[in-house]
C-alpha cells in the first residue's frame, strides 16, 4: 500500500494538470488553443498549470511565430511520459483495492 | 481524494484521450449522399457517354476524357456534402469542425488519395485506361484505412470493402462500370445508411 501512495505524483494531483497530460499523451502535440477548448478553462487557469508541469520537465514548451501570431506548442517529455504511466498504474492499483 | 474521486479521474483521462486524437463528427449520410452522387455519374455515363449496341467498349480519348469529368464532378459533390454533414454533426456532437484532429483525419485520407491519383494522371497520359477505376478504388479505400485512426472504429471497415472490390475490379477491369456502382455507389449507401441509424440517430 505504501509503496502505491508513493507513486501518487503530487504533481498529477489536480483534475486540469491530469487533462493536460492525457492529451500530450495521445497527441504529438497540442496549441494552447487546442488545450483550452478541450479542458474548458480560462487562459490564466491553464498557464498556471501547464507552467507547473513545465517547471518538473514533465511538458516540453515550443514558442513561435505563425504569421503575426505567437503559438504556444506542448509535448509531453520523455520523463513527463513515463511519471503519467506509473501515475495511472498507481491510480487503477489503488480503485482495485478499495 | 477517495476512490470516487480516483474513479473520476480515470473516466476523465479516457475522456480526454479520445476526444483529442478523434474526430468523431463524421456522418452515415455523407457515405449516402456519396453513394448516390457515384450512381448519378454512372447512369449519365451509361445514357449518355456509352455507346448502347456496343459490348465490347472500347475507351477512347473522348469516352475516358468524359469518364473523368465524371469522377471529378462526382468528388467534388461528394467533398461539399461531406463537409456540410460534418458541420451539421459537430453541432450535436459539440465537436470544432475545423479542429487538429480533422486536419489530421483530411490530411491523412488525402495522402493516400493524392498519391494514386497522381499515379492514374500518370496512366491517363500513357493512354493506359484499362486500371483507372480498379486504381481509384484500390487508393480511396487505402485513403480510409489510413485515414481511420484519428476517427472512430466505423471508417476502417469502409477501407478494407473498398480495397477488395478495387482488387477484384483489377482483375476482371472489363466490368469496371458495375464495380464502380458496386464500391462507389451501392456499398456507401448501404454503409453510410447503417451507421447513420445505428450511431448518429441515437445521439439526436
Amino acid at each position: 500500500m505504501k509503496n502505491i501512495i508513493l507513486n501518487i505524483n503530487k504533481a498529477f494531483d489536480h483534475r486540469i494538470r491530469l487533462g493536460i497530460m492525457s492529451i500530450l499523451m495521445v497527441n504529438e502535440h497540442a496549441d494552447f488553443n487546442r488545450l483550452k477548448e478541450l479542458l474548458g478553462v480560462t487562459d490564466g487557469n491553464l498557464a498556471s498549470h501547464t507552467k507547473a508541469l513545465e517547471k518538473v520537465e514533465y511538458i516540453r514548451v515550443e514558442k513561435q511565430f505563425i504569421g503575426r501570431k505567437p503559438n504556444t506548442k506542448y509535448y509531453a517529455s520523455e520523463l513527463g511520459k513515463q511519471e503519467f504511466k506509473k501515475h495511472i498504474t498507481a491510480l487503477e492499483k489503488l480503485i482495485k483495492d478499495m | 481524494m477517495d476512490s470516487k474521486d480516483y474513479l473520476k479521474d480515470i473516466s476523465a483521462i479516457k475522456d480526454l484521450m479520445s476526444k483529442s486524437s478523434k474526430f468523431i463528427s463524421l456522418s452515415g449520410l455523407s457515405g449516402v449522399s456519396a453513394g448516390i452522387f457515384a450512381l448519378i455519374g454512372a447512369g449519365y455515363y451509361y445514357f449518355n457517354v456509352q455507346q448502347p449496341s456496343n459490348n465490347n467498349l472500347i475507351l477512347t480519348k473522348d469516352i475516358v476524357s468524359s469518364i473523368t469529368i465524371i469522377i471529378l464532378l462526382v468528388g467534388f459533390a461528394t467533398t461539399i456534402t461531406t463537409f456540410y454533414f460534418t458541420s451539421i454533426r459537430s453541432k450535436i456532437t459539440n465537436e470544432k469542425t475545423w479542429n487538429s484532429t480533422a486536419k489530421n483525419l483530411v490530411t491523412s485520407f488525402s495522402t493516400s488519395l493524392y498519391i494514386g491519383l497522381i499515379y492514374i494522371a500518370i496512366l491517363y497520359f500513357k493512354e493506359e485506361y484499362t486500371y483507372i477505376i480498379a486504381l481509384l478504388l484500390l487508393f480511396y479505400g487505402l485513403g480510409l484505412i489510413n485515414a481511420s485512426k484519428y476517427t472512430t472504429n466505423i471508417v476502417k471497415p469502409l477501407g478494407v470493402i473498398e480495397v477488395i472490390i478495387g482488387l477484384f475490379c483489377i482483375i476482371y477491369p472489363k466490368h469496371s462500370f458495375w464495380f464502380w456502382i458496386l464500391g462507389f455507389g451501392i456499398v456507401h449507401i448501404i454503409y453510410g445508411g447503417v451507421i447513420y441509424y445505428k450511431y448518429d440517430k441515437k445521439q439526436h
